[in-house]
Parts: structure tokens; sequence; C-alpha cells
């Protein structure tokens, strides 16, 4: 990937130090209504004194700044990123397509209904596709991510609860939770209780049940969970949270592994939500948009986000009417254009072609740990779902290797490297889910670079040590960005 | 088997392969795991697969009937503007490298992401006089909601949040829903003549008011007293949320200078296309003070192994990665994409061109406010404006709309959907790209509904 040594010499110069005083990249056309002086249309005091420092640049200034910046960047069209949990998987190029046209990227919110009924056909017939693959009632497409939807599903868990004026404070989360959830139970002012795994990986049902009470308003469950394990247990654990009057909460980072499978509606979860930037294929955008409905089987969903949009067999249009609902959780509909790219994904796969996606995605993620499991330790040795985790625990005890290590040294060789150090339960954790749009080359490039590392760290393990030699920038002294935070530009940076 | 899809590379001879490197016959096998109480027995009830040439031809029909921009002659904002995009903005945020790219946690491969989101951040905080912004929230609603929560945590023991009825309805909205976690107490100061009242204000804040939100220009579009209003919040040792029009700080004063210590708003003005509602951006900016406070990514300059300037994701503590239940928000994904667009869309408008499009959108919505007047629909409030006015309709908004839009012209947002004593009143805004002649014709038309 980005190997070109020339462009590590001279780092990019930052787009303020491009500027000069009088250059311009931007214009309009001349005024054509009467003018006015500022003051005759606004107070003084409300107007500025000095115009904001913007960069003075051209055109093509910006463009190749941007364009030079792009190429030290890894992407999912540059190489392989195994990241778990995060499902990089290949952003269909149609879809970007899709969410450019004008019918679709150029309607305002507040457009009238009349003009408006293709994206509110949109609307509609995603959640129809949400409802089928979750297995639950209703969805509301609104929240932006995955937090933001565990944020809307906790606070449909308050809402419920409250109504059956039952006070209850405590929400249970495994102990190999996303760390969203813990904080997304704070936000909505539950208290968190950690649930240990068993030696299988699932949550231990004994624990479990010591921990449920009159108190515990549900659980907060990923499954498979970030081990890439299905619980084998998911029954059992839902008939105790019910029984105890409490509810269950999917995360839906894992959804990837059981679409057509194992629906989290059929299983006994309550309320779900999917994320649309890792199952449905939407780009990852450097960190967002995202976009995370959240689904609801019957009882739970008069609380679901309002609007919802409805279908009366002639016109579409948007129901605000849900006196239950926990309210809006953003302006408008939701991240709208990312829900058209995942609409497009799941008609472009059709039914039978997303129960393949997880099929694929299990069998190559079974597939790369048996080949990672001959040089690295594997500490649960069932079958994986979509991920798995290995462990760097073998070179850090025999090489003092370290996982941080490996993953810079993946970098030498071309990959992303997996998500390290997490889930938290597993010492020198490597966590890595292939996803299915990777061919058996690429994985088995993988995993002779992953061969070649482990060789490495027993023949030469300052190589691996003090890796990456090869990318624009080597590694970077995170304490002192923390310990003296520089944020923002200033001249003579 | 024999299904081979475009995005699924395996085929049936791989997939043999990969089974037998595992011993196993069938993929069947792989689920094994998954106990049958709770295996979907079904098949899926979603439409066969479609060609990329069938996606296209679906969606397009689908969109036909819908209205855009380009087609229709737009006069609605109400928090989501039409303004216009350079065309560099898309080559830049269409390039894979960064839309195809993850939350940059491996720095020494995510440079330009990251020196992007630095940028970014400079630039909020030049528009705005801030010292520190952060990467982006989810939009100016969500952004507005947790300044309100990062102030009751700031500030022990204050619960209570005032805000400005002349707050857009949606972000009050959110911000309700937001409360209801910590038991937030949301209490509104009703506008009078259009802005927030400083005296009913002062009334209503005091040592358990844990911040003060108040929109400039406001959801009417008028220019709110923000210095007095701001006064009265740290009068009381509040903190005072500043929630803005980013266009509007080509001309208007940056809260920097009226002493907000939290500055939030949607950026979805800076080159971020309408659609339908999102994906847009939050922005949110901080005094210095409040750093370690802030929600969501903060990308900050270090050095690598040889000394090279480099950028990495900075005071992760704050974070739900790290902090987990102690986090300060639990915003993990965030708009990096339209941080971006925004990115770029500043830096090509440049110092001159966003004064210009402030300018051009003011003027223009001050002659249609103008033309509208004497065509009979007075202003509903008198105080100053910047690109979005309130007029009052002789005849029922409804009617007047519908001509409009017979005529291919989307009018004013009509305020009686969110405030019932304004049912007779239309929202009307104006940005840089409407010309002259789609005002004239604007004027006349609603005009002629009379």
């Amino acid at each position: 990937m980005t190997g070109d040594r020339k462009i590590g010499l001279q780092p990019e110069p930052f787009i303020f130090e491009l500027s000069a005083p009088g250059r311009v990249g931007y214009s309009l056309p001349p005024l054509d209504v009467p003018d006015c002086e500022l003051a005759e249309c606004l107070p003084a005091a409300s107007l500025r004194s000095v115009p904001p420092a913007l960069p003075e640049v051209s055109e093509l200034d910006v463009i190749r700044h941007f364009t030079r910046l792009s190429r030290v960047q890894h992407g999912v069209d540059v190489g392989f990123y195994p990241l778990g949990s995060c499902t990089m998987k290949y952003n269909p190029k149609v879809n970007e397509e899709a969410a450019s046209l004008p019918g679709l990227a150029g309607v305002h919110p507040y457009f009238p209904e009349e003009i408006v009924q293709g994206a509110l056909a949109i609307l509609y017939h995603m959640e129809r596709y949400l409802c089928e693959i979750g297995g639950v009632s209703r969805v509301s497409l609104q929240p932006a991510a995955g937090a933001h939807g565990e944020m809307a599903g906790l606070l449909m868990f308050r809402a419920y609860h409250e109504d059956r004026g039952e006070h209850r404070t405590r929400i249970l989360i495994p102990d190999s939770a996303h760390g969203t959830n813990p904080a997304s139970a704070v936000v909505c002012g539950y208290e968190t209780v950690e649930v240990p795994s068993d030696s299988r990986g699932g949550v231990d049902i004994e624990a479990l049940r010591g921990a449920m009470g009159p108190d515990v308003a549900g659980l907060m469950l990923t499954n498979p969970n970030t081990l890439g394990l299905f619980d084998e247990n998911m029954h059992r654990i839902a008939a105790i949270v019910h029984e105890a009057g409490g509810l269950l909460y999917y995360d839906g980072a894992n959804a990837n592994a059981t679409m057509g499978i194992a629906r989290p509606g059929d299983t006994g979860f309550d309320v779900v939500h999917f994320n649309l930037h890792k199952t449905f294929a939407t780009p990852h955008g450097g960190g967002g948009p995202g976009s995370g409905p959240i689904g609801a089987v019957e009882k739970l969903a008069p609380y679901l986000p309002t609007p919802l949009a409805d279908f009366d067999g002639r016109r579409y249009r948007l129901v605000w009417d849900r006196p239950q609902s926990i309210g809006r959780v953003k302006a408008f509909y939701g991240n709208f254009l990312v829900v058209v790219k995942a609409y497009a994904y799941i008609r472009t796969m059709g039914g039978e072609g997303l129960v393949r996606v997880s099929e694929d995605a299990v069998l190559s993620a079974n597939y790369l740990m048996r080949k990672l499991a001959e040089h690295f330790h594997v500490p649960y040795d069932r079958l994986c779902k979509h991920e798995f985790v290995a462990s760097g625990s073998w070179q850090k005890e025999r090489h003092n290797v370290r996982t941080f290590d490996i993953a810079k040294r993946l970098l030498d060789y071309g990959f992303h490297p997996p998500t390290v150090y997490f889930p938290l339960i597993v010492p020198e954790c490597l966590m890595v889910e292939p996803t299915e749009t990777e061919s058996l080359q690429t994985l088995d490039a993988f995993a002779q670079a992953m061969a070649d590392i482990a060789d490495e760290a027993a023949a030469d393990p300052e190589v691996v040590r003090t890796a990456p030699h090869t990318t624009p920038v080597k590694r970077l002294d995170e304490a002192l960005a923390s310990r003296k935070p520089i944020v923002r530009w200033q001249r003579g940076l | 088997m024999g299904f081979q899809h475009r995005y699924l590379p395996h085929t049936d001879e791989d997939r043999q392969v990969m089974l037998e490197a595992l011993g196993l016959r069938s993929v069947g096998e792989l689920f094994a795991d998954v106990p049958d109480a709770v295996r979907f027995r079904g098949k899926l009830d979603i439409p066969p697969a479609m060609s990329e040439l069938e996606l296209m031809r679906h969606l397009a029909g689908l969109t036909r009937g819908n209205g855009n921009v380009d087609e229709y002659t737009c006069f609605r904002g109400a928090g989501a503007y039409d303004h216009f995009i350079p065309s560099a903005v898309k080559h830049i945020t269409g390039r894979a490298e960064f839309y195809t790219a993850y939350t940059p946690y491996q720095p020494e491969v995510s440079q330009a992401v990251l020196q992007s989101i630095f940028e970014y951040q400079t630039l909020i905080c030049e528009l705005t006089g801030m010292d520190v912004a952060n990467a982006s929230m989810y939009d100016g609603a969500t952004a507005a909601a947790e300044a309100a929560i990062i102030s009751s945590y700031a500030l022990s023991g204050r619960r209570r949040v005032v805000v400005s009825s002349a707050l857009h309805p949606e972000y009050r909205e959110t911000l309700r829903t937001y409360a209801r976690g910590p038991k937030l107490e949301v209490v509104e100061v009703p506008y009078e003549e259009g802005v927030t009242p400083v005296d009913r204000l002062q009334r209503m804040v005091d040592e358990e008011t844990a911040c003060v939100i108040v929109q400039q220009p406001n959801f009417f579009g008028c220019i709110e007293d923000m210095a007095a209003l701001g006064e009265v919040a740290r009068a009381a040792g509040a903190h005072f949320v500043a929630c803005v029009d980013p266009v509007s700080l080509g001309i208007m004063k940056p809260p920097g200078e009226y002493g907000a210590d939290f500055v939030v708003g949607e950026g979805q003005g800076l080159g971020v296309p309408l659609g339908f509602g999102g994906p847009y951006l939050g922005f949110f900016a901080a005094t210095s003070r409040l750093i370690r406070r802030m929600p969501g990514r903060i990308a900050g300059v270090t050095v690598d192994a040889e000394g090279t300037r480099g950028f990495v994701l900075t005071l992760q503590t704050r974070e739900q990665h790290i902090r987990r239940e102690k986090a300060t928000s639990n915003i993990c994904s965030n708009e990096a994409l339209c941080a971006l667009a925004a990115t770029v869309h500043l830096c090509i408008l440049g110092k001159q061109g966003i004064r210009e499009v402030a300018e051009h959108s003011l003027k223009k919505a001050h002659y249609a406010q103008r033309g509208l007047a004497e065509a009979g629909y007075r202003p509903r409030f008198a105080a100053p404006f910047f690109k979005e006015f309130a007029v009052r309709s002789p005849v029922a908004v409804e009617r007047v709309n519908q001509s409009l839009l017979a005529d291919k012209i989307v009018g004013g947002a009509e305020l009686g959907r969110w405030y019932p004593e304004l049912a007779d009143s239309l929202l009307i805004a104006v940005t840089e790209k409407r010309t002259r002649q789609d005002i004239d014709r604007l004027i006349s038309r609603m005009e002629g509904s009379r």
C-alpha cells in the first residue's frame, strides 16, 4: 500500500501554510439584488470585527493538499482491513451513486410529503427489510450510529419499566462487551454490573442468575460476542432475564455472522440495533457517518423514537403520533443517505445473498483462525462465527514481542492490523474479522504475513519491536500528544 | 451452490478448499453451535438479488417523483439550507482512501484522516473563536444535547437546563430525550417578539442551572442579544451554550467573543448535501478549560520515533473505548466524512468566500423580506435577521405553499407545525443560490395567492 517513502520524507504542510493574502478558490455570481451596508441590516454589536482566518488558497492548492494526504491513508479500497467487530467489508461503488441521485441527495427534509414519496418509500421498505432480518416488529431508522441506537434502546427499556411502575436501576453487561455498552447505560442513567464469561467464552450462566434481580432493567448482549462466539446458552440467558422481569438488548455490531441463520428477535431479544456501516456495507468514512437503526419486538415497539414511516396502500407518510415514544434522538429522520446505501446493498444481495454473506464470513473466519493457530495462541478452540480472537501471548512470553509490535509490523506487510487489546478479557488480544468480501488469496497472504512475523519475532525480534519501518511516519508518541495537547494549528507550529 | 455474487469472491471450489482445511463437509456444520431453539428455519422475505443495472433503474424509478433543489426553487430552511457546494468538495470526499477508512486508531497509516480532522478542528476554532473543537458529533441537535449533559457533569449538583423556545424545535425535543437518562430538568424561556427576553431569562436562571442554550441566529432567523443573555448565565455560574449557524460566522461575531463556554451547531451548510435530513454533522467547540470534558474524538499533534511531526487521536481517556462506564459521552462513530466535506468547503471558500456567502445570503434575504412586505406579507417579528425571516400570511399558509408548489417553488416552512400561535406564519430562508429572478417570482406568486 503506502510504501512510497518519498511521501514520508516531507510531511504534508498544513493547508494554512499554503495561504497567500488575496488568493481565492471560490467565486459567486455578482450580487444581483440592491447592495446595502451590513450595519443597516444587523446590529453593530452582532458583527465580527476581524474576519475568520480561513486559508486563502486556490482550488488546486486544496485539491492537491487533500489528494496528497490521501496517498498515505489505508482504506478498504487500498488493502485488507481485518478489524474485529468493525466489519470492514467492501463498500460497493453503485451504492455511492445511489446516494448521489438528485432525487435523494437534493431533497430538503421539510419538503412537503407529496414530493418526497420516493424517499419515504425507501424508509418504509428499509424498515420492513430490517424487521425481517432482525425478527422484530418495528424499526426506527433515526439513530445515527450504533452507540446512538444503544442509547435509544436503553431509554426504551426505561420507559417500558416506568410504564409498569417498576424502578429498575441496573444494566448487566458481559465482560467481553464493547465500550459503548457501559457508556450508553450510564448516559441513560443506569448503573452497570459486569457479568463474567465462562471458560467457553459465553455468558457465565450461574453468574447471570446471581446478578439478576428486581432492580435489573436488562442485559446488553452482543451475539456472536466479541470473541466471535455464538452463545450456546442463548435461550437460557433469555429465559433467566425475562423471568426476572428484565429485557434483552442486542448489540448488532456482529450481525454479519447470522443473517437468515438466527434472528435476534426470535432468540429472545426485545430491542436490537443494526450497524448499517458494518453489516450492510456502507462506508465508515474515516469514523462516520454510520447509521444505527433500532428495532423492537411488539411490546417494546410503542417506545421507538419518532417519526416512523407508514404506507396506507396509496401514499407514504411520516407518523409522529406515538404517545409512548421516547421522542426523537436527533433532528430529522436519521442518516438518510446512509440508509439509502444500505437499502441498495440489501436489494443487491437479496435474501439468499444475505444468508450467503453470513456463511462466507463465518467460513473465512474459521479458515483464517485455523491458519493463524499454527503460530499464535487461539484461546477459544471451538467454531467461531464471523470473527475470532488470537493472542500474541506466546510471542510475548518467548520473545518479548507484544501484540502492539505485531500490529505495527503488519503495516509493513501492507495489511491493516486486527483490533488489538480488545476484548479486554484476552491478554495480548488480536481480534480478527476478515469479512466475506475478501478472497482466499487475500486470506492466505495475510496468514503468511502473520506466520512471517511469528518467525521474525523469534529470529529478529528487534525488527518487530521497532516496526513499522515503511510507513510515512514511524511509531507516534501518543503520550506526548496527551500530555501537551495541541489540537489546533497556530502560526509557528 | 451455484450462486456466484459479484461482491462475494469465494467460488464453490474455494469453499471446498476451506472446508477441507477445517475438516468439515458442509458450510452448515459451521453453525452447529447455534442451538436449534434459536435457529431461524424460514427463508428471509426479501426480494431476490438485483444486478447493478436493475438497481439503478429501480432507484431512478423510485426517485423520479422526488422533488429536489435542482428542480424546485427552495425557500425552505429551518435548520437545513440549500447553500452552494463547490465541486471540489465531492471530489475529495469521493476519494476512497478517505471514505473507506475506519476511525484512525492505527495512526501510522491514517495520517490523512488525522491531519484533516486537525485542520477541521482549527477551522471550527477560527470560525467560532473558541480554543478547542472535536472531530464532530451526529448533528446540531445532539451536539446541543451533549453540551447540556456535560455542563451538568462539569458543574456538579446543577441539573437544570434553561433553553430558549427560539431554539430549533427538533433540537429541544432531542434535548428532552437526552435529558431522560441523567434526569435533567429542561425549562424553556418563551420567546417574545421573536427573540429570547433577557429579563425573563434572568428570572429562570439560578444556582441549580447547569447551562443556558440560545441559538444565534435563532430558529426564526432573528438576531439575539448574545452578550446580555450570556451574562445572565455567567452571573449565575452556569455555562452558556451558543448554537450557531456556521455560515453566519462569515460576518457575525464569533461566540468566543461574547463568552460562550460551548459552541455547537449544525454544519450541514458547509458543503453537505440536504439528503432528506442526513447525514449532517454537529460541530462542538469549547474553551480550553473544558478540553478534558469534551465528548468525542480529538486529533492532536505529536512526533514519531524519528522526530517527524505526525497526528494521533488524543485525550482518549475521555472516551468510551477506554473509560467505558466513566466516559464523558457514549459517542463512538461520528460524522467524519461530513467533517471532511466541511473542511474542504471552508478551505475552498477561504477568508473572502465565507464572508461573501454570508453577505449574499443576508442581502438576498433582506431583498426578499422587503418585497414580500410590499406584497402584503408583513414581517412577523421586528427583530433584525440574517438569512431567514418569518412573515405573517394574509391567507392560509397551506394555500400559499400549495400554489407555489404548482410553480415548482417550495415556499417557507409553516411555523404552526411547531408553534401553534404562529399558524399564520411562514419561515422563509434565502441563500446565496437564489437569484433575484427566483425571489421576484416568489414574491409575485405569493402576491397572486392573496
